[in-house]
């Protein structure tokens, strides 16, 4: 008798069995718009032209080893990954109060940030931290916290499905109920899954009521460069925050601006108040990495510090990452369009508006049914589609699809 | 997620900053504690003599070797102290003193970096399932009934403490079901000091003793006999495996123990890594093997597998796992592979032999069989505290704090010092 035999079997994640149904459809016209990754116009993956040459470059450099990294990383990566973040001229950086932590990916950055949180903030080892994430949001930020040991994870007003947007009174006015230290998993730019970001005066209200209630700031992001095509406009509410003068932590990723999904390249960038703080803060994630994965993988930070580190190769990153942001917009454009042009009830301005990936596009669970079992149009119960995975060969296919879902289907 | 709002009136659930101003929120947060290890490897960075040597086996670029001879600041001292807990880890060296590198390898990555058939595409969280057939297959052998039975579950890791660390949440979780499982875990002693810490990151409290890195391997007929214990007295046996193939330089013969439990029909997690045998420290390459009893738990165990692994490090790294499946896979680089590899246990077990010759010689006190009879990259040399104080303090050489020591940086330029430095440890008067 095994001794796991009472392990229940988990529920599968939501995402990856679109994903594996989608595969198993035979339909000729079947169109994934699940999964959050770049596809080309041919819904292909796409190397990066830079990270192509990169690698080359790699490989022929006689003078890499496949040494151990730190243990917090490779360093000329954490630098240059906090800068892109920060800014050039961050005065934190300036005053040597920002470090990073290399990380498997954005999820294993928000873990390490997690994990440490849970033992040195708010007093020592306090499970019972109320920790904030959005309504909706990305659902491993519940499972991430949950098993770093958070006892008490709630959901802040976000998307306002009536009206299509930032529900912003309802998320000022969980800021202001919320107990005083609690954690706020912010999303930095593109929101996943609804796309939608608050403007620049909306972030200055936030932080308002954030500072006032002494509430801690974690930034996720997963989508810099990739959601308007501009490294800086899409850092704009991390370095607003950074100048208000927060102490907080930011989850890098590069799976998506850097199509390196499958070289886990993350980084915990680290604000503290000072440089003494910050290296106290340090040496502690380091007991954490240390017993978590101990050294993080090399390539994909190679990669990414080599590009980052270097102008010429810098420019051409940034031209890469404005193509992919440049393709999606063009979707959005064609989508509402499409749709206005079908004449399709309802507004779908939001289309447009949301940002990033992902569009939430207000469709119900019954039509997205029938979106997936009719028209073999693949996409989340939520309503949300993955912008990539339209193209020019399939975009009349899909507004035709929610055509047809929005008036038959109620 | 639990509650909707929260009432106006609830406070803090604890009070750290002044009411005004906005204080520093991690001023409770401590400096982490010194390891052992780190003070030692430390002494050594500090250490500006030209004769000292770093038998931890934990080396360090020639970069940082630099920062120790120039006059320091204590700014400078301090981050150079930063970087050597950065680099705690157990690498083979060459004779040259420098870390082990495949020839092999370098060709391979050649070849994938201009495979057309690669893509970036996410891996599944469990990793690489060619990777992990072959990781599996290379531990409990291509004809193992639990492989056949198809009982056994692989997943990639991204390195070996990672594998540990799998382990060691999927017993927690999952080991009783009924009850909440926090222990005990035994481990042997001595131990890697990181072993322990990764147990308790996993949330288990009972940790009662604290084998790796002693080479002191068991003999067959003592597994033998350790099985039919664990079996009798239902313990649960999770095997380290994190240099396969350096002992014997043969991998089938260094899994030995592992596919006796299995062919016993236990249940067990085995860690495996293959950083040592392939030379890739950099790349994280593990894997965590989970052999089952039934069929019927397999797919349970492993959909619990990939949700920690969720909220882990969502899906591992793919480079290394690639490099280590084409030589695997393939007769002919697997040929080559085991070529370069059984050089390096040829000269391990040379360094071995050499330096138990140069005790003799000296007449040093004791027996030094133990030398020869362990195997692979460690030695426990069974020097107590006061000695290896004695050889780091007095002679400059730097040991594991608990007297073991890696065999691959004893080359032909320190040997003499070396063993000369032993004698002096067991007949100075301490």
């Amino acid at each position: 008798m095994s001794l796991f035999s009472d392990v229940p079997q988990a529920p599968p994640v939501a995402v990856f069995k679109l994903t594996a149904d989608f595969r198993e459809d035979t339909h000729p016209q079947k169109v994934n718009l699940g999964v959050g990754a770049y596809r080309t116009d041919d819904c292909q993956p796409w190397v990066l032209p830079v990270v192509k040459k990169v690698e080359r470059l790699i490989v022929e450099d006689e003078s890499l080893n496949h040494e151990y990294l730190p243990i917090l990383g490779l360093p000329e990566f954490r630098s240059a990954a906090s800068k892109v973040a920060l800014g050039d001229d961050s005065p934190a950086i300036k005053e040597n109060r920002v470090g990073g932590v290399q990380a498997l990916g954005g999820t294993g950055a928000l873990r390490i940030g997690a994990e440490f949180l849970r033992r040195w903030y708010n007093s020592v080892n306090n499970t019972a931290t109320p920790v904030y994430v959005s309504a909706p949001t990305w659902e491993n930020h519940n499972g991430v916290f949950a098993d770093a040991g958070f006892k008490d994870i709630r959901p802040y007003h976000y998307w306002d499905a009536a009206k299509r947007g930032l529900d912003l009174a309802g998320f000022l006015d969980d800021l202001e109920k919320a107990p005083e230290y609690s954690i706020f998993v912010l999303h930095a730019c593109a929101h996943n899954p609804t796309g939608t970001d608050p403007t620049q005066e909306e972030w200055k209200q936030i932080a308002e009521v954030m500072k006032r209630r002494k509430l801690y700031v974690f930034f996720d992001s997963a989508y810099q460069g990739f959601a308007s095509g501009s490294l800086e406009k899409d850092a704009w509410a991390i370095r607003f925050f950074v100048s208000e003068g927060f102490e907080l932590f930011i989850a890098q990723s590069f799976s998506k601006n850097f199509g390196l999904y499958n070289e886990r390249v993350g980084n915990l960038t680290v604000v503290s108040k000072d440089n003494e703080n910050l290296t106290r803060v340090l040496s502690q994630m380091e007991k954490i990495v240390r017993t978590t994965w101990s050294n993080p993988p090399s390539q994909g930070a190679r990669i990414v510090s080599k590009t980052l580190n270097c102008p010429e190769l810098f420019e051409e990153w940034k031209g890469n990452v404005k193509t992919m942001a440049d393709r999606v917009l063009l979707m959005r454009d064609q989508l509402k369009a499409k749709l206005q042009a079908l004449g399709t009830p309802g507004t779908w301005d939001h289309i447009t508006q949301q940002i990033g990936m992902f569009s939430f596009t207000g469709l119900t669970p019954k039509q997205v049914e029938y979106m997936i079992k009719e028209k073999h149009v693949y996409l989340m119960a939520s309503g949300r589609i993955n912008m990539c995975g339209l193209t020019s060969k399939n975009i009349d296919y899909v507004a035709q699809s929610i055509h047809e879902a929005v008036t038959k289907v109620q | 997620m639990s509650r909707p709002g929260s009432s106006p009136d609830e406070k803090g659930v604890s009070q750290n900053g002044d009411p005004g101003g906005h204080r520093p929120v991690f001023t409770n947060t401590l400096n982490a504690a010194v390891s052992p290890e780190t003070r030692l490897l430390s002494a050594f960075a500090r250490d500006t003599q030209a004769r000292k040597v770093d038998l931890a086996g934990r080396g360090r670029d020639k970069t940082t070797a630099c920062f120790c001879r120039s006059k320091v600041t204590a700014n400078i001292l301090h981050r150079q102290r930063q970087r050597i807990h950065e680099q705690h880890v157990q690498k083979y060296y060459s004779e040259e003193g420098r870390p082990f590198e495949l020839r092999l390898v370098g060709k391979i990555k050649q070849q994938l970096s201009t495979d057309p058939t690669l893509h970036p595409e996410y891996p599944s969280s469990l990793g690489l399932r060619e990777f992990t057939r072959k990781a599996t297959e290379v531990a409990l052998g291509k004809h193992s009934r639990a492989i056949v039975e198809n009982r056994v579950l692989g997943v990639q890791t991204p390195g070996f403490t990672a594998a540990v660390r799998l382990g060691a949440e999927l017993l927690r979780c999952w080991y009783d079901p009924s009850a909440c499982w926090c222990g005990p875990v035994y481990l042997s002693s001595p131990c890697d000091d990181s072993l322990t810490g990764i147990f308790q990151a996993a949330g288990i409290q009972e940790i009662p003793s604290a084998h790796y890195p002693t080479g002191a391997d068991l003999s067959q007929s003592q597994w033998a006999v350790i099985t039919r214990l664990i079996t009798r007295r239902r313990l649960f046996p999770f095997l380290l495996l994190p240099t396969q193939a350096l002992c014997c330089g043969d991998m089938e013969r260094d899994a030995w123990p592992v596919q006796h439990c299995a062919s016993l029909g236990m249940e067990l997690l085995c860690a495996q890594s293959f950083s040592h045998c392939f030379g890739l420290y950099g790349e994280a390459v593990g894997h965590l093997l989970c052999v089952l009893k039934q069929n019927s738990v397999l797919l349970p165990v492993r959909s619990q597998a990939d949700k920690i692994v969720r909220s882990l490090w969502a899906r591992p790294s793919v480079g290394g796992a690639h490099v280590v499946t084409t030589v695997l896979s393939n007769s002919a680089h697997l040929v080559e592979w085991q070529g370069e590899v059984k050089h390096i246990v040829e000269r391990c077990m040379l360094i071995r032999a050499i330096l138990r010759e140069k005790m003799r010689l000296l007449g040093t006190p004791g027996r030094w069989d133990h030398l020869t009879q362990q195997g692979g990259l460690f030695c426990c040399t069974g020097l107590n505290g006061e000695q290896v104080e004695f050889l780091s303090n007095r002679r400059r050489v730097y040991l594991l704090p608990g007297g073991c020591l890696n065999v691959s940086a004893i080359n032909c330029r320190n040997l003499d010092y070396i063993a000369e430095s032993i004698h002096l440890a067991l007949t100075s008067s301490l």
